[in-house]
């Protein structure tokens, strides 16, 4: 897809939408906080500032140079008779890069917002026990590898985006807002973490059986939906303008599909906790609500508003039984459910572009199933392998006086709630 | 067992990867590309049992 040539208006309005996209990751910081336990409450929102404080200067520094946009310089391989267009060549610290509000310029402020984003989600997989500087640390592999590489294939004008030039599958890999570039990748960077990290203090027993660790703000969370909410309506409207070709008149059908699929997954959630326990699980109807909204990432320019209910809901049964899957048969502590609605709900996002939307043409879900393959098959073995060598030589883990006191006071001295008492560990197994 | 998932899931990549790049015929196409999603399948299922056995281990 090459670069949309913007009018000064649409380019505005692109800037003013691009303005709104860091509540997207202020309302998951929220989302995850809530989630957690109180005891690290104030340390997850501590972490989710800096990992994107560090995030948008490595990015800036070194990251940006390898994911370089759409018709700039590039290296290419030639396989079979083909070229295809592997690594960005900008230079370190945007020298040399035009900063107006030409779309090149807007794509790197939108880049820098959604590295943010997706720095945020596995914070929520290593709640309790991530260690700050290893956070940022893991962030920071984020920003300069793993993110831009792959942005730099969907979005950059890579093999990924090519496959319908050169291989006449439909328009190429499709992914207007990110569902695989930032949600899809933050959410196998969950899968990563929680993996190296392990499973909290006493969350399962010997024989597997997990122990429940309710969040401690169901209020923080669903506050966190709903200001992530405004978030994703910018981020996948100023995707959809600068990476799918779409039109500005097209921001209010982008509008409506993102808030329908996230109605539609949230209340699927909502009604689908209602059936199995009696009552409607507030942290559930906060997970379907996201998975909705990321569901929404890849196809919300292309889809019809009937589509959009219908990939929601999907997403929300998609979430909920991905959460029970992991957590009872798989021993994977996620405590966020980060991985099911960022990986799991991104994928679907993915195949629903070929699946319900109007994009591309035959062969356009060949090209989405080489885009989730890639995430299978590259983006998580190098994300594993990143903070696996991270690991050995800076542990990630807090250690277990750490863990027994909380996140708060053991790495900031101080809880988010000091005049409360702050629960100890009468939910986990002894 | 960890190892080998992820070469797995790796080795399936390349294999989808190869088969859009390099095969003309649509048919084949599509039937390499499922089976290298098997094999990714797969290394992921061996990966993930990997780790389970090893959390649980730790406790």
């Amino acid at each position: 897809m090459p670069l949309p040539s913007l009018s000064q208006s649409s380019a505005t309005l692109c800037f003013v939408l691009i303005l709104l996209v860091p509540l997207a990751g202020a309302g998951l910081a929220l989302v995850n906080s809530g989630l957690g336990r109180s005891r690290s409450a104030a340390h997850m929102m501590m972490a989710s500032l800096c990992v994107i404080g560090v995030t948008a200067v490595v990015y800036v520094a070194i990251g940006f140079s390898w994911q370089g946009v759409a018709g700039r310089p590039a290296h290419t391989l030639m396989i079979a008779g083909r070229p295809w267009n592997c690594i960005g060549a900008e230079r370190f610290f945007l020298r040399g890069f035009p900063l107006d509000l030409s779309a090149e310029s807007l794509i790197v402020l939108l880049q820098i917002f959604s590295l943010g984003l997706a720095a945020v989600i596995p914070l929520s997989a290593g709640s309790d026990r991530w260690r700050l500087g290893a956070a940022c640390a893991s962030s920071a592999l984020l920003a300069a590898f793993i993110y831009p590489l792959f942005a730099h294939w969907v979005w950059g004008g890579g093999w990924l985006a090519q496959l319908g030039v050169n291989c006449g599958l439909g328009r190429g890999f499709v992914d207007g807002g990110g569902a695989s570039t930032v949600q899809a990748v933050g959410g196998l960077s969950a899968l990563s973490i929680t993996w190296i990290l392990g499973s909290r203090q006493g969350k399962f027993s010997t024989e597997g059986i997990p122990a429940a660790i309710p969040g401690h703000n169901a209020v923080l969370a669903l506050m966190g939906c709903l200001i992530a909410w405004v978030g994703w309506l910018a981020l996948n409207s100023a995707g959809a303008l600068l990476f799918a070709g779409a039109g500005p008149s097209s921001v209010v059908l982008i509008a409506l599909n993102t808030t329908l699929s996230a109605i539609g997954s949230g209340l699927t959630a909502a009604v689908v906790t209602r059936v199995r326990f009696g009552r409607p699980d507030a942290s559930l109807t906060v997970n379907g609500w996201m998975g909705g909204l990321v569901a929404s990432s890849a196809a919300a320019a292309f889809l019809k508003p009937a589509a959009a209910i219908l990939v929601g809901m999907v997403a929300g049964f998609l979430v909920l039984s991905s959460i029970d899957l992991l957590e009872a048969g798989l021993a994977i502590d996620d405590p966020g459910g980060a991985v099911s609605v960022h990986a799991v709900a991104g994928i679907w996002g993915l195949l629903a572009v070929s699946l319900l939307s109007n994009a591309g043409s035959s062969g356009q879900w060949l090209a989405q199933v080489a885009g989730i393959s890639t995430l299978l098959g590259f983006v998580l073995p190098l994300t594993y392998a990143l903070n696996w060598l991270l690991n050995r030589l800076y542990p990630q883990r807090v250690n277990e006086e750490g863990e027994r006191q909380g996140m708060d006071l053991y790495e900031l001295g101080a809880g988010a709630y000091p005049e409360f008492v702050v629960h100890s560990d009468e939910f986990t197994q002894r | 067992m960890k190892l080998t998932g992820f070469l797995l899931s790796a080795a399936g990549w390349a294999i989808v990867v190869a088969a859009l790049l390099l095969l003309p015929s649509a048919a084949f196409r599509v039937a390499f590309v499922l089976a290298g999603i098997g094999v990714q399948v797969l290394g992921l299922v061996l990966a993930t049992l990997a780790h389970r056995v090893l959390d649980l281990e730790r406790g």
